[in-house]
């Protein structure tokens, strides 16, 4: 067999605390702005949490015609309409708000304008929420997320120690404001599929941080003498290698569902690119800075019997 | 670490061979099993998201159902004061309730006590100046609501089948609402069409002593008679009696058809006991007009030409499509209560088979691109990975065939993103075994520290993606679920395929070659 190619130098030593004042305040500023803009810009909600139709076209002759679209819907008078190409030229994918009176006045409304769309467009895809069941799932999005952050904030905390918990949550929380952060700036649609990749970012990223403060425990415990930031700096550099190569397996497999799995779901790996790329600079930069502020320590009682957790 | 017991490596083989047998059935022909029962031959469920269909959330319209039946009771309670010389001023139906109005306190005091007798089992009376409010108590509007939405699916699922739709699925969600599934469906404007009428069939005698439009002018409709409006919004209005002759749950037959002027008409044919008293009714009102009703509305108003027995025909202005549309819905019967969409979710025949044929093509590029990663990565353990991981593969399908999950198109993207995710527990190990290695250890002894050491992180960060991943399957909507779904699968088979047979094929490998010097 062939020499293995080792993408990480073997024993690196960068001093990644060394930096830590500068990402911790770029951190800090991506969080701040991040929360100010979903105040004053807001979310791009998409029809799942707003309620409203959303249309999968394809042309039946030739590519789409966007502004004969666009000019044909507007007769319907149906207030905010986006339209956009979607993946082809023949593609299109119309938005439509909510639109005045209840859920039977709206599904009227919307047939008619399908009624006039399929004279000149296959309908692919039809997405309709009504506006009860828009705020209900909304509601469900926002308890899925609170719950899963508790729940991830339950477990490490059983399984570390409060201050090692608290930095994996406020790394966690960094995560998950910043890809929000994305989804302001790019205008991208916030919806049922981004609470999920949500979700899976906040998963990610957890596992990161634990693999490092798995291994931050562990050198605490072997060398009493060491100081503390050089044992987190030691565990970075030797978890470095397996941070690194996992990051590049699951940005591979998400990079072909991006390119060749559909337009449907590229916005939904678009968003879990972004939650791996940033899971692993938190679980580097922020989580184990956290952890830098925190006197550890350096043998516990929990910490032997979890250390009888391997087999045999 | 190398004796691995021989036990050990049994239940591994055998369970990497049933993931085989239970995956096979989705990739060649197989004999299709007993459905219900956990062996294998099952292909996996997939989505309507994959192979086209709609998803339709309907709500169930209980207040005009609870309204409807205050109707009702309101006639009861008038008799009922009536037998004690109790003429209440004033009675009307609002938010669920009936209120009625009384002169005095005396009267009222009067009335709430007998009411209290002769409903206060199923109604909570209360009173407040001189209104007596009248409420179905909450286990009794309970039982309404149960009973409607039980109906209304078994009517639902008629309409359904006789539009030769193949396995819908349809269950009731939450109390007032009705998820519907109709999997390879292409027209499902049809089908929402179908269920959003109620199809509510009466046959009224037309009031022939009164004119529509003066008691339209006037607002003012003569005890015992209705006002109501033409079903073709023509401005046409008709008085007609309260009292029905005839229901839609009296037909036994309904089909699209033509009157003998060539025009599309319904033919219906009545139960022997509706077909009586409608012979009865049109005996006696030979010349007079009868309103055909439906959903209120007021279809036609034929004049009886002689006595009518058991079958007719309605005509009204109906295309062909609409009286065949019409025949179904007398045929399958009446919803109790009118249901309106509140969510739809339908995806064309053809964007499903082009986001299979996506989904396919990024899992194998996916999965090629993780492969020929590791390999160059890790060498000969690389290839241990590989193994390990198109076994994962192998095993999620299994499941997912095995538990008839449902597999959607996030569904595909959580696979793929499993198996990025899948080495995560290989290179926890191996990246660990080179360490030790570099420190000096043995080959043994490095991969034994290696496995031992890697195990505990590899179930903290499995655990922790498991929460996440709960969590979302708590979230609902079902392509999501999908989601959940693989990705949970795909957690709990790398953990046993990163610690099993990864370290089965190692142990196989270092038994057979002895290395002196590992490469990774």
């Amino acid at each position: 067999m062939f020499k293995p190619i080792h993408l990480i130098p073997e024993n690196t030593s960068i001093n990644f605390l060394s930096l830590k004042s500068i990402f911790l305040s770029v951190s800090l500023i991506v969080v701040l702005i991040s929360i100010i803009s979903s105040w004053i810009i807001g979310l791009n909600f998409g029809i799942d949490f707003r309620g409203g139709v959303l249309l999968e076209l394809r042309s039946k002759n030739g590519f789409a015609n966007i502004s004969e679209l666009r000019s044909k819907l507007s007769e319907f008078d149906l207030g905010e309409v986006s339209i956009q190409e979607f993946g082809k030229p023949t593609d299109v994918l119309v938005r439509i708000q909510k639109q005045d009176g209840d859920e039977k006045s709206q599904d009227a409304k919307f047939n008619q304008v399908k009624e006039m769309l399929s004279g000149n467009f296959e309908i692919r895809r039809t997405e309709f929420v009504g506006p009860t069941v828009g705020e209900e799932l909304k509601r469900n999005g926002f308890w899925a997320v609170v719950v899963a952050l508790f729940g991830i904030l339950l477990y490490i905390w059983f399984r570390f120690e409060w201050q090692f918990a608290l930095s994996a949550i406020l790394a966690l929380f960094h995560d998950v404001i910043a890809t929000i952060g994305l989804f302001v700036f790019t205008g991208l649609e916030f919806n049922l599929s981004t609470v999920a990749a949500v979700l899976t970012i906040a998963g990610y990223s957890v596992n990161d941080t634990v693999v490092v403060f798995d291994r931050v425990r562990e050198n605490l415990r072997k060398s009493k003498s060491a100081e503390q930031s050089s044992i987190i700096n030691k565990s970075l550099n030797e978890t470095l290698g397996r941070t690194i190569t996992t990051s590049l397996t699951t940005l591979l497999a998400l990079l072909a569902i991006y390119f060749v799995g559909g337009e449907v779901i590229s916005d939904f790996t678009l968003a879990m690119i972004w939650g791996v790329l940033i899971g692993t600079y938190s679980s580097i930069f922020v989580a184990s800075a956290f952890l830098t502020f925190f006197n550890l320590k350096r043998t516990s009682i929990e910490e032997e019997n979890l250390n009888s957790f391997n087999d045999e | 670490m190398l004796n691995f017991k021989i036990w050990n490596i049994g239940i591994i083989i055998s369970i990497c061979i049933l993931g085989i047998i239970y995956a096979l059935p989705n990739f060649i022909l197989f004999p299709k099993l007993n459905e219900n029962t956990f062996l294998p031959g099952k292909t996996i469920n997939l989505g309507l998201d994959l192979q086209g269909g709609s998803y339709l959330l309907l709500e169930a319209d209980i207040k005009s159902v609870l309204n409807e039946r205050l109707e009702t009771v309101n006639d009861d309670v008038s008799r009922k004061l009536k037998e004690y010389d109790i003429v209440p001023l004033n009675k009307n139906i609002n938010n669920e309730q009936l209120i009625i109005d009384f002169d005095n306190t005396e009267n009222l005091a009067k009335g709430k006590n007998i009411l209290r007798q002769f409903f206060g089992k199923e109604f909570n009376i209360s009173s407040n100046n001189n209104n007596l409010f009248i409420e179905y108590t909450e286990l009794a509007s309970k039982q309404i609501i149960d009973l409607t939405i039980e109906q209304a699916i078994e009517i639902v699922r008629k309409r359904i089948d006789e539009t030769g739709t193949k396995e819908p699925l349809i269950q009731r969600q939450g109390a007032q609402r009705i998820l519907i599934q109709l999997p390879g469906i292409d027209d499902p404007e049809r089908i929402k069409s179908l269920l959003g009428k109620t199809a509510k069939l009466t046959f009224q005698l037309v009031d022939t002593n009164s004119n529509a439009f003066d008691v339209k002018a006037s607002g003012r409709v003569p005890p015992g008679k209705k006002l109501l409006e033409s079903y073709s919004n023509d401005g046409q209005y008709f008085v007609v009696q309260r009292r029905v002759m005839v229901s839609g749950e009296m037909l036994t037959d309904a089909r699209s058809s033509f009157d003998q002027n060539g025009r599309p008409s319904v033919s219906f044919s009545l139960t022997p006991e509706g077909g009586k008293r409608f012979g009865r009714v049109t005996a006696r009102n030979i010349g007079n007009p009868f309103a055909i009703i439906l959903d209120g509305k007021v279809v036609s108003a034929p004049v009886i030409q002689a006595q009518i027995f058991s079958s007719g025909q309605i005509t009204g202005q109906f295309s062909v499509t609409e009286t065949k549309d019409l025949a179904l819905l007398l045929r399958a019967g009446a919803l109790p209560a009118p249901l309106t969409v509140m969510e739809e979710r339908s995806v064309g025949p053809g964007l499903g088979k082009d986001s299979v044929e996506a989904g396919k093509f990024a899992s194998i590029l996916g999965m090629i691109l993780v492969v020929v990663f590791m390999l160059l990565t890790y060498g000969i353990f690389g290839v241990f990975a590989n193994i390990a991981l198109l076994i994962n593969v192998i095993l999620i399908i299994a499941l997912l065939s095995m538990l008839q999950a449902t597999l959607t198109l996030p569904g595909i993207a959580g696979i793929v993103l499993t198996m990025g995710m899948a080495v995560d527990a290989n290179v926890l190990i191996f990246e660990r075994i080179r360490e030790e290695l570099r420190g000096g250890r043995a080959v043994l002894s490095s991969v034994e520290s290696g496995y031992k050491r890697a195990i505990g992180t590899i179930i903290d960060a499995s655990l922790t993606t498991l929460i996440a991943s709960a969590c979302l399957y708590g979230l609902g909507s079902g392509p999501i679920k999908g989601f959940a779904v693989t990705l949970s699968i795909g957690i709990i088979t790398s953990m046993f395929t990163a610690i099993m047979v990864t370290r089965m094929l190692v142990v196989f490998y270092l038994r057979r070659s002895k290395p002196k010097k590992l490469v990774i």
